[in-house]
């Protein structure tokens, strides 16, 4: 009971409490500019999921075993980026490989994730927080989860919004912009849940 | 000379990182929180996008296609990782308050995008002025955005007291956390735009 009640806790708050997106903006890049229409939404968002998931527990390796064995913890940054920027090339091959299919519908995004910064971050949150592998794991699958239910919405309102009359001036950009500020009112009104 | 000129100074209006081309939003609407804290962002990337500039210009015939953008990957979290070791030894308070978006500044697509864009094409010369406008821009909006939200959450700039007494016991409190990042700089960009008479 221990173990789900943990992955419980850890699903609610990487998802609602500090979503990457809407608490810690992490990943505005692909949330500001791919969330026009939900499919791409939801394809970006997977692929997001996937790829956090997997650097998650590399880098987790990684920081234990390499950098923290020969004292090399300034080089973090580096490394970390080295591994994110080839598991995504890996990734891309093996699904383009293997699942044709699959790489039909993520393929255009993948090349993208590189330079998402959620990726990245999560990563360094969970060696700063001293998370174990497990926890790490789990943190990086569940923030992938809230990117997309964030971003799905997003896609979802954006697309009425192109129906909706806007002052000309706030058009676009400005709009999405305050409509995920309206988004984040929304979450931080959950923030008082507490474990 | 004019050309020089240009290549500095459309960073800082006529393509603005933030508000033309909405690169690098995350470190824009994450450490806004206080006008210092946007300063010293600003001052950490533009520092880290001059440097990546003007060695990727210098490297460019060295660097093969293929792999240029592992290559440009590399320099900038190399300056990354230089300004993060300065700024915790030097500056720990700001270190602090800017946390892993200092990291981060690897993944800022403003740098790359510049790297690909502008350092791997020009020479050095022009490579530093459009970093060093690029940086001066993005710090620049960095500042607004700061200042804005500072003022509405607290009723002070940079410390200084601007609002009267009674608003600062009882400020817009919304503004410095995350719902008024997207709000101040949704409204600031149709603001901009509202100036510029768009259509």
């Amino acid at each position: 009971m221990d173990i789900l009640s943990n992955i419980f806790v850890i699903a609610i708050s990487a998802i609602f409490l500090n979503n990457v997106i809407l608490t810690r903006f992490l990943g505005l890049c692909p949330y500001l500019g791919v969330s026009k229409k939900l499919d791409s939404a939801l394809g970006m968002g997977m692929a997001v999921t996937f790829v956090i998931t997997m650097a998650s527990a590399i880098t987790w390796v990684i920081n234990m075993y390499l950098l923290g064995k020969f004292n090399m913890h300034y080089l973090q940054t580096v490394a970390f980026i080295l591994t994110i920027a080839s598991l995504v090339q890996f990734v891309e091959l093996f699904i383009q490989k293997t699942v044709p299919a699959l790489y039909r519908s993520l393929g255009v995004y993948l090349p993208l994730i590189t330079t998402n910064c959620a990726v990245l971050g999560i990563a360094i949150i969970n060696i700063n927080d001293n998370s174990s592998f497990i926890d790490s794991v789990l943190n990086g699958f569940f923030g992938g989860i809230g990117f997309t239910f964030v971003i799905i919405l997003m896609a979802g309102l954006r697309e009425r919004l192109d129906k909706a009359e806007v002052p000309a001036a706030m058009k676009g950009m400005p709009i999405a912009l305050v409509t995920a500020g309206c988004m984040a009112l929304a979450f931080l009104g959950l923030s008082g849940l507490s474990f | 000379m004019k050309k020089m000129m240009n290549n500095f100074s459309k960073g800082i209006i006529k393509e603005n990182p933030i508000f033309v081309l909405v690169l690098g939003m995350c470190p824009a609407l994450a450490v806004t929180t206080s006008a210092i804290n946007a300063i010293g962002m600003g001052l950490a990337t533009t520092f880290v996008l001059i440097c990546s500039n003007i060695l990727i210009s210098l490297m460019k015939n060295l660097i093969p296609d293929k792999v240029r953008i592992p290559c440009y990957i590399i320099v900038i979290a190399s300056f990354a990782t230089i300004c993060q070791l300065v700024m915790e030894a030097y500056t720990p308070e700001l270190y602090g308050a800017l946390g892993i978006f200092i990291p981060l500044i690897v993944v800022n697509c403003i740098i790359l995008g510049r790297a690909e864009a502008f350092a791997s094409k020009n020479n050095v010369l022009a490579s530093f002025l459009d970093g060093f406008g690029m940086g001066l821009g993005f710090t620049m909006s960095l500042i607004l955005i700061g200042s804005v939200r500072e003022l509405l959450g607290t009723g002070e700039v940079l410390g200084y007291a601007i609002l009267p007494e009674a608003y600062q016991s009882n400020p817009m409190l919304i503004a410095i956390l995350a719902p008024g990042a997207f709000l101040t700089m949704g409204l600031l960009m149709g603001g901009i735009n509202m100036l510029k008479g768009v259509k």
